[in-house]
């Protein structure tokens, strides 16, 4: 046992450090940077008690970004998992094309998502953008989806669920592949239509991949701001702001570095209460061990 | 309703879904084979030319921003699977003091990402003399949770039977890892090898933030910076800068996709 | 065996980190600059800097392109911050108190002598160096500088039946012609809009296209004041989205920046505000004959500046200085600055420079770039504060919230103005 502990520390050691380094102390560092001043020019940091967390609550920007970023998950992590676990039943089958298919599903993985920005704008552009030429063949006007508070956060969500639902498809396609052929087999002769089957048997097999993948795309919503930085700015008028990207606005053309701490902060706290979440949903769901 | 009207409804919305996914990929390819003129026009006989790559190959230093992600890709991905290995096998196979708690701070970092955290690695990579190096960018990335769970939990599927077999001859933990675990492991690493390699191939936010000149920078910043809006964007030449830098990655996976499947499946990541 | 193992690995990890630690190479001199311009400008910097690296052999000048103005202000902070910041930077004008607030530039003045103050300093376009001087120093010298102006679809005027030559002078000649710009297809969607003033991306930049125009300075000359809902500012906010709404002559909501020339040259819009810079794009790609004009008057003629400016970072030794100072006073010299100007469309920024032959030939073909400088007698200073990034951002998100109609002008602003006074009150 002494042994092994000893040669377990060993192994663990090199993920250990980096972890410390790089994950684990930085949240702590950033916990305690929230009780202090932003430093400017030559002022030192002075300690603030909880005056940046005063600030937080009295910031509508904040809140309002809380507020897109939890309706962006809402929006974004049910409709990419759910293209994905679409688009893996379509290519699994024996339909024609289905190379070709999996391919088209899966190009904006590789695509970097900062590039394809660009062409997204162009597809929302009013007037000669692709998407109001398309809605010219069938009569209809001008939308100005990315300049309008109420439809810009949708026009970036989808955005977000072009890029992802293809990636999610490669996890539900190996796990529909690992479903023996004859459970539902079995299902069809008991009499079972298509829509029971994958009610009563694909489904349940599927449920830890489609924790896995929640993971993924919790994590997703909270992180992928690419979009938004090349597309929007966060604009108009906050409406695309989500919480990571006003964070890096906070933290690298703000300078407000203690502010910035405060956020990811609230980020953080996000994130592990989810996870918190997940591990005991997980463990009840799932036998890892 | 008959079975093949179904069939073919469904075969109609797969293709559509198929045109729709594709269509960004489609406007990139149509933009960059066309003079600027035709970036809104979708005339059948608009003149093709290729004048659009060299323009834009001229103007950045793609190949070296191509050299840089790849350095990047493949050190983080080469650290992380080695990382990872050592403490899955550890998580996986021994028993210590200390075990759960170490796990969890593992599996804290699937969720709490190095990503959210800049403004603090930031002051990291100052204070360690990494900033505007390939090694600053890659660094809060290569010890991965991720990974180490991924590894430990195909670890746990490895019969013990063979573990003991190997032990009995007199192999050492290191044999007993590369001749055993690895290469019962594999699809798990060629599965993780993708989710970490487009990942990287992708990030943004850090390395623009940690990268200052054309010899650290990696594509997607040099994509970003090469098609600043302020004076008007330009898709034709944009557009071919995305196609030459993601093409190789495109082809890799029109070449392997199979594999990639069938990794994934034998990865059994459920 | 485990141990050597270990060791094995620790010295592999060791030597990967190594062999990508290697820092990026050093050079005497680095040079961040934003274009924004296409990449055609990019290559004129790399040319310009190899001339004088031609000439001036002991220098080594490596240019760094850092995309926007938005990305390199905070590329350049960043690096400032993180403690290896360039020599020399082109950045906004706008930042300059931002610079010197965060004590990362260090002024021109000590590094040039009086004789050469008064003759460098002294011709530069006095509206451009009103956001380059401070407290009796100059802290910025301009080089890529521009402002707005409005370009005009002569083949639209025709259509509509206006004289192709003749451009709006006033606002309200504006939306009188723009009223008859505005083509409507039978099902009674618009084809064409009259006018389009791009109000997402840099909305701050444009609004104080009116707002000067309307005698609304928005910011005091010391940078910690803001004048954000004067009567004047909110009458100017109400001009522009009037546009969209009371007159129908733009489209409703905030329209990209970077798509306005696209949506000119596609017909979309007949008329459109932009930056000078904008102007060789243009004359390259416009598949019509096109115009250059003021923004239209409203009591006056009127319009920001805009543009970069060279600034000398602080954290550099004495001649890395004294050499940037040198390269900086060859850039602006009028031979540059012709083939500066003449590859982007900048304002080329001192009066000598329009009688150099290359500036006077390259004014006979495209007779649109000496609007830009004809507009310099009406141009104010664009925004410039401490803590520029914030109050611009609050600024541009009260515009934006105007545009898009979910406030009005005055309780739009006047929240901005509390806003920024809550920041700028720090510095008073």
């Amino acid at each position: 046992m002494r042994r092994q502990t000893l040669t377990a520390w060993a192994l663990l050691l090199p993920a250990a450090c980096l972890l410390v380094v790089f994950t684990h102390g930085p949240v702590l560092r950033t916990v305690l940077a929230t009780f202090y001043t932003t430093p400017h020019g030559r002022l030192p940091a002075k300690f603030a008690g909880f005056d940046n967390y005063a600030h937080l609550i009295a910031d509508p920007i904040f809140w309002q970004a809380l507020r897109n970023n939890l309706l962006y998950a809402g929006l974004t992590i049910p409709a990419s998992m759910g293209l994905a676990l679409v688009m893996a039943l379509l290519v699994n089958g024996r339909m024609r094309g289905r190379g070709f298919l999996r391919m088209a599903f899966f190009t904006p993985t590789v695509l970097p998502l900062i590039a394809v920005a660009n062409i997204w704008i162009f597809f929302y552009q009013p007037g000669f953008g692709l998407i109001d030429q398309i809605r010219g063949l069938f009569g209809l006007g001008a939308t100005n989806l990315l300049g309008q508070g109420d439809s810009a956060l949708y026009a970036v969500a989808a955005v977000a669920v072009w890029k992802e639902a293809g990636f999610f498809m490669i996890f539900y396609l190996a796990a529909l592949q690992a479903i023996p052929q004859s459970l539902i087999e079995a299902a069809r002769l008991e009499g079972a239509n298509a829509l029971q089957i994958f009610r009563r048997v694909i489904w349940p097999l599927l449920t830890p991949t489609t924790l896995f993948v929640a993971v993924n795309a919790v994590v997703n919503a909270f992180r992928l701001v690419d979009h938004i930085y090349q597309m929007t700015g966060g604009g108009p008028n906050n409406a695309t702001a989500l919480l990571f990207y006003y964070l890096y606005q906070v933290g690298f053309q703000f300078w407000d570095t203690a502010y910035a701490a405060t956020l990811t902060t609230v980020l953080v706290v996000v994130l592990g209460l989810v996870s918190v979440g997940q591990f005991l949903f997980l463990d009840r769901k799932v036998h890892y061990q | 309703m008959s079975a093949g009207l179904d069939a073919l409804l469904i075969r109609v919305g797969a293709w559509a879904l198929a045109l729709i996914w594709l269509a960004p990929l489609a406007y990139a390819v149509w933009t960059a084979f066309h003079p600027a003129a035709y970036e809104t026009h979708f005339a059948l006989l608009a003149p093709i030319t290729v004048e659009n790559f060299p323009k834009a190959w001229v103007q950045a230093p793609f190949a070296r921003y191509f050299l840089n992600t790849i350095l990047l890709v493949t050190s983080i991905l080469g650290v992380q699977l080695v990382v990872g290995t050592l403490a899955a096998f550890a998580f996986a196979r021994l028993q210590f003091a200390g075990k759960s708690g170490l796990f969890a701070l593992v599996l804290m970092q699937m969720m709490v990402m190095p990503d959210i955290l800049i403004v603090e690695n930031y002051q990291t990579m100052r204070a360690l003399g990494l900033v505007d190096t390939i090694a600053g960018i890659g660094l809060p990335y290569m010890a991965s949770g991720f990974a180490i769970f991924l590894l430990r939990q195909t670890f746990l599927t490895i019969p013990r039977e063979l573990d003991e077999a190997a032990r009995m001859e007199g192999a050492s933990l290191r044999h007993l890892i590369l001749r055993v675990y690895v290469p019962l492991a594999k699809p798990t690493y060629i599965a993780f090898g993708l989710v970490s390699v487009s990942a990287h191939w992708n990030d943004f936010i850090w390395p623009l933030i940690v990268t200052n000149s054309v010899e650290a920078r990696p594509l997607t910043v040099g994509l970003s910076i090469f098609s600043a809006t302020d004076s008007g964007v330009q898709w034709s030449v944009i557009n071919a800068a995305t196609l030459m830098t993601s093409a190789p990655l495109l082809l890799g996976f029109l070449i392997f996709q199979r594999q990639f499947v069938q990794s994934f499946l034998r990865a059994g990541i459920k | 065996m485990t141990m050597s193992y270990l060791r094995g690995l620790t010295l592999g990890a060791a030597a990967t980190l190594a062999l990508c630690a290697a820092p990026a190479l050093a050079l005497d001199l680095q040079f961040y600059f934003p274009v924004a311009v296409g990449g055609g400008a990019a290559k004129t910097i790399g040319e310009l800097t190899d001339a004088y690296m031609a000439q001036h052999p002991d220098v080594k000048i490596e240019p760094v392109y850092t995309g926007s103005y938005v990305d390199t202000i905070a590329k350049a902070m960043t690096a400032a911050k993180g403690g290896n910041p360039p020599q020399l930077a082109v950045i906004g004008a706008a930042e300059m108190f931002n610079l010197i607030g965060e004590d990362v530039i260090a002024p021109f003045d000590d590094y040039v002598s009086d004789a050469d103050k008064a003759a460098w300093f002294g011709g530069f376009y006095p509206a451009f160096m009103e956001n380059s001087q401070a407290f009796g120093k100059t802290w910025g010298i301009p080089f890529q500088r521009s402002t707005p102006v409005m370009y005009w679809n002569k083949e639209a005027f025709r259509k509509a039946g206006l004289d192709p030559e003749h451009a709006p002078a006033s606002w309200d000649e504006m939306v009188e012609m723009a009223r008859k710009l505005t083509v409507k297809d039978a099902s009674g969607q618009v084809t064409q809009w009259g006018v389009r003033i791009p109000t997402a991306g840099l909305p701050y930049w444009l609004y104080q296209g009116v707002a000067i125009a309307n005698d609304a300075i928005l910011a005091s000359a010391d940078g910690k004041t803001t004048a954000f809902n004067s009567p004047e500012a909110i009458e100017a906010a109400q001009k522009l989205v009037d546009l969209t709404t009371a007159q129908g002559v733009m489209e409703k909501g905030t329209l990209d920046w970077g798509a306005t020339p696209k949506a000119f040259f596609e017909g979309n819009a007949a008329m459109i505000w932009t930056t000078t810079g904008n102007l060789t794009n243009i004359t390259q790609n416009a598949p019509f004959p096109f115009g250059v004009a003021f923004l239209p008057a409203i009591k006056h003629f009127g319009a920001p500046t805009g543009g970069g400016n060279f600034y000398l970072f602080k954290d550099s030794t004495d001649e890395e200085k004294k050499a940037s100072v040198d390269f900086v006073k060859w850039m602006t010299a009028p031979e540059q600055a012709a083939k500066w100007t003449m590859a982007t469309g900048y304002v080329a920024p001192r009066a000598e420079d329009w009688d150099t032959p290359a500036l006077k030939d390259y004014v006979a073909k495209v007779p649109g770039a000496l609007v830009a400088r004809e507009q310099l007698q009406y141009a104010k200073a664009e925004l410039t504060v401490y803590q520029n990034a914030q109050i611009t951002q609050i600024l541009n998100s009260a515009l934006e919230a105007i545009m898009t109609g979910q406030a009005e002008p005055k309780a739009a602003l006047d929240e901005a103005q509390a806003k920024a006074d809550a920041i700028l009150k720090a510095y008073r």
